[in-house]
């Protein structure tokens, strides 16, 4: 069992509201994923439901019950942090132990759940080994390792894969996949990266300003953005918000993605000059200057050979389109 | 050198330099020590006539060791030293950690001035609180023992230690207190076996700059624990500095004892001070 509740749940620091009136559920064994600028919220909201930070209002319920102000280690919780943050003095199995030696778990049984968790690892030749002597990988999947022991109720990530390099950023990503569909269990995961956000997820609650945006699938957001900002935040490269004026329809803009745009050298359409090209071999991402658009991303899939300064017009797929008012809100339905 | 290609002969030209002023620098830093050593073996007239001159086979004299050893119930004082210095160090870095640890890693209200006025001491010569000090010792009836020296000198060596430790207590990763605290552990032992361990290098500067101002102190002694059973070291090589006649002998003597348990203690601390000193540096 493992499922969350936060009801009207805000957090301020002194006259400074960071979470302002959060209501989210999670339901058992989900992948949830936090997503959304610096500064957000994502991570004090990740620290309010650990128990690190106490709540100013509002209620927070694992399982049903009221944990407001029950300590971390009493909430059935395990936590990542990007830091890693293992125990310099403490070996693999030590670190990875601590917790259950702390709750007065039986040696044997300590020794059998670490074994598990480091054999779902690989991680049996480095128990005797100091955080100091593993890599970046090594010690994050430690301490995945370390909250695997604990059999939380909530795995809470904390950008876990923010220290790594690119390549094993990847690799770390798809072990959480695993881990995720091998345990069951629910977890949550604060990220910027909405790549991260998109492979990982069930749902996906993307924050700003300490306020929920949106809450949904990954394709749900990609496919059907509440608002300007998700509409930006979710899908790379970004979207294109194009002056709606200038196309003849309501509100202040509209989006198009930069795959939703066909590029052609003569004919309808909105026209432009090439202003920097990038090729990624599987994929073309041409930048073009179209007033009063400024600089529109167009997406590629394959080689094209479109160079600096080329003339070009731009052919968006507008049954893809969205239109957003002043306020950065979806108009529904879409105006004629 | 990690460059091979490096002129050999300009590095070469200014590591000698570099040298040649650290030991210039080192035997000036010196001179006085040795002196001390070197007269403290000397015979009484030599010292006088030649007190530059090493001591020769007809000018060596270790009567002054005798003098110490003999008169001055020494090994008292020495003790005495020993004790108070070590006592005081043990307290000023326990509470100043702990002072430390409480106002890096706790959001209360007031916690910045609670900070400065802890590091207030650092400004504010203790001595000029001795008339006060000694009437709260005389009316808490600890004139006469060690325990008012040692009160003394935590008091003194705290707002330093609270000042550095803090600094270095807000380097300790929140992550790691954090990943403690979901393990179940105590604030206690977050700070005795997570943060101390961290801090060791910024403990050891403190330890040095706390102990040779309380091993070489002369004043409260005199004033709050001048009996006999009490006496320190530095308090009792004063015997041999009278109004009208100074036993040299003695008094270089005693203080050639004097300076061997700070260089001990220096050595033990040393290897942690270095990598105190030079940490922001290289890491």
């Amino acid at each position: 069992m493992g499922q969350l509740k936060l009801e009207n749940a805000c957090k301020s620091f002194g006259s400074v509201d960071v979470i302002r009136d959060v209501n989210l559920e999670v339901q058992d064994g989900e992948f949830c994923v936090f997503v959304g600028p610096s500064g957000c919220g994502k991570s004090t909201l990740l620290r309010m439901i650990a128990g690190l930070e106490d709540i100013t209002s509002g209620d927070i319920l694992i399982d049903g019950q009221l944990v407001n102000t029950t300590p971390p280690s009493q909430r059935e919780i395990a936590m990542v942090f990007q830091s890693y943050a293992l125990y310099p003095h403490l070996n693999v199995r030590d670190n990875m132990g601590l917790g259950l030696k702390q709750a007065g778990q039986p040696k044997a049984e300590i020794a059998t759940a670490v074994d598990r968790a480091a054999g779902m690892l690989d991680l049996q030749n480095y128990l005797t080994r100091r955080p100091g002597e593993l890599s970046g990988g090594q010690r994050q999947r430690v301490a995945i390792g370390r909250a695997i022991v604990r059999k939380p109720k909530l795995f809470l990530f904390d950008e876990p894969l923010s220290n790594l390099d690119a390549a094993l950023r990847v690799q770390t990503r798809i072990e959480i996949a695993n881990l995720h569909r091998e345990l069951g269990a629910t977890m949550i995961y604060v990220t910027h990266d909405q790549v991260e956000a998109m492979t990982l997820a069930d749902r996906i609650v993307v924050l700003r300003d300490g306020r929920i945006e949106q809450v949904g699938a990954p394709m749900e957001l990609y496919n059907n953005p509440a608002n300007e900002f998700v509409a930006g935040f979710i899908g790379s490269p970004k979207m294109n918000f194009l002056n709606a004026g200038a196309l003849g329809a309501a509100g202040k803009s509209v989006g198009i993605r930069p795959e939703h745009i066909q590029l052609a050298t003569e004919g309808d359409g909105i026209a432009g000059r090439v202003s920097h090209v990038e090729h990624l071999g599987g994929e073309t991402l041409v930048y073009v200057k179209a007033d009063p658009h400024g600089l529109v991303t167009v997406r590629l899939f394959g080689e094209h050979s479109y160079a600096v300064n080329d003339q070009v017009i731009m052919r968006p797929d507008m049954a893809r389109a969205f239109y957003f008012d002043d306020n950065g809100q979806r108009l529904h339905p879409a105006p004629a | 050198m990690s460059n091979p290609f490096t002129s050999a002969r300009g590095n070469l030209g200014r590591t000698a330099a570099a040298h040649a002023i650290l030991i210039a620098y080192t035997i000036l830093a010196l001179y006085p020590v040795f002196l001390i050593l070197i007269n403290s073996v000397k015979q009484r007239r030599a010292i006088f006539n030649d007190p530059l001159a090493l001591p020769t086979a007809e000018t060596f004299d270790p009567i002054g060791f005798q003098t110490v050893l003999e008169q001055g119930n020494f090994l008292l004082y020495f003790q005495n030293s020993l004790i108070v210095t070590v006592a005081s160090l043990f307290f000023v870095l326990l509470f100043g950690a702990m002072a430390a640890f409480a106002l890096a890693e706790y959001r209360f209200r007031g916690n910045l001035l609670m900070g400065l006025y802890l590091a207030l001491g650092i400004m504010i010569p203790i001595r000029l609180g001795t008339v006060a000090i000694l009437e709260i010792m005389v009316a808490a009836g600890l004139v006469n023992t060690l325990t008012s020296l040692v009160l003394v000198y935590t008091a003194q060596g705290l707002p330093l230690a609270v000042f550095i430790l803090s600094e270095f207590m807000r380097q300790v990763s929140d992550d790691l207190k954090n990943a403690a605290r979901i393990d179940g552990l105590s604030e206690y032992r977050i700070f005795f076996t997570i943060a101390l361990p961290l801090v060791r290098p910024a403990m050891a500067t403190v330890a040095v700059f706390t102990m040779i101002p309380i091993w070489n102190d002369l004043w409260f002694p005199l004033i709050l624990a001048p009996g006999e059973a009490t006496k320190t070291l530095t308090l009792g090589s004063q015997i041999f500095l009278g109004q009208y006649v100074t036993d040299w002998n003695a008094v270089l003597a005693a203080l050639s004892l004097a300076i061997f348990p700070v260089v001990v203690l220096y050595l033990i601390f040393s290897r942690q001070l270095i990598r105190g000193i030079t940490k922001g540096a290289v890491k």
